[in-house]
């Protein structure tokens, strides 16, 4: 990761926080309209079509293209 | 696809609204707003049990969740979406990320005006719903802001050579109706009422518009910090009723049904009826 120096945040905190099951039932990729498959150790929604990973800050998915990582090949 | 013109600065859209969402809770008038829109839903006879809170800045969705509609709020600025408690998210409403029907019910209080392709957005809205689901926003419309407008236009004139855009351009009335037809929704309406906001204080205007997310997010709007003098010499240009500044907002007010079946044409959902 990209903080080495901070310690791992206590299991639940914040910063884990996973989605909203009600969201994970609606979600689609906003560029291809396929669907998400989550990724609880990342805390990511995937998207295999865009090979993108969309994450999730304290619960919330950030549904932004702009914000989203490209996906390794 | 054609390519929407740009006219909003997407980016300082989000980044205004991000600041704004620290002291939102403080500008009343967009609770009012959000009520007065909410309230629409009682024309109706139709229940609504699963909302989509478009924009909603943390005042639209406990509304909701009052009458006991189940709501899901998306913003463009994280931290705004999260003033409307979970279930939220963040997007952009020219790419919403929701599967065909997710909501009986999809609410826009004053934000879709930031949108560049404010046609595809509303197809996008409409494949969101449900058939037989309702479509309720509420966006500045023509006119909106038009003595600050002037009041700006003419105080740059005098300061300095030429004009930078500082308000935004808002759709007129008649381009709401045919746009959501367009978008394909039933029974389109779209009527507009003119509030009168009225200030003692006229930096309390601007300080409102900013604290709201409203600052000038415009693709061509002037990067250079605007100097005092020509806020200060457009404010007093305001024209004053009783001693206090005037604003026009002319509140439009759009609805439409997604189609219901092969009855769509028609209207399909009962608007008042069944």
């Amino acid at each position: 990761m990209t903080k080495p120096d901070l310690p791992d945040p206590p299991a639940g905190a914040a910063a884990a926080r996973p989605v909203d099951p009600r969201l994970l039932e609606i979600l689609v990729c906003p560029l291809t309209r396929q669907g998400l498959r989550y990724d609880p150790v990342r805390n990511e929604l995937i998207s295999e079509a865009a090979g993108l990973a969309y994450p999730i800050r304290d619960g919330i998915p950030i549904m932004l293209p702009d914000e989203a990582r490209p996906l390794g090949p | 696809m054609t390519e929407a013109p740009v006219i909003f600065d997407r980016r300082a859209v989000r980044r205004q609204r991000e600041r704004a969402a620290v002291r939102i809770g403080e500008v009343e008038l967009l609770g009012d707003l959000a009520a007065r829109l909410i309230e629409r839903l009682d024309d109706t006879t139709r229940r609504f049990s699963r909302a989509l809170d478009l924009g909603g800045r943390g005042v639209v969705a406990p509304l909701l969740r009052g009458r006991g509609i189940a709501v899901v709020a998306g913003d463009i600025s994280p931290r705004m979406a999260a003033r409307s408690g979970p279930p939220c998210l963040a997007l952009d409403e020219e790419c919403l990320p929701f599967a065909p029907g997710s909501f009986d019910l999809v609410i826009a209080s004053l934000s879709l005006h930031w949108v560049n392709d404010l046609p595809g957005a509303l197809i996008q809205i409409r494949r969101a719903l449900a058939p037989g689901g309702l479509f309720l926003a509420s966006l500045p419309a023509a006119g909106t802001l038009g003595e600050l407008r002037s009041a700006l236009l003419g105080a740059e004139a005098a300061l300095s050579a030429g004009a930078a855009p500082r308000i935004a351009p808002f759709p007129d009335l008649r381009d709401c109706a045919g746009l959501l037809q367009r978008a394909g929704f039933a029974l389109p309406v779209a009527d507009v009422a003119e509030i009168a906001l009225l200030y003692a204080d006229p930096w309390d205007l601007l300080r409102d518009l900013r604290d709201a997310g409203e600052a000038n997010a415009l693709a061509a709007r002037s990067r250079r910090v605007p100097r005092r003098a020509l806020f200060s010499t457009a404010l007093a240009a305001l024209p004053t009723e009783a001693g206090r500044v005037r604003a026009t907002l002319r509140l439009a007010v759009l609805t439409g049904w997604a189609p219901d079946g092969p009855l769509a044409s028609f209207g399909g959902a009962a608007y008042g009826g069944r």
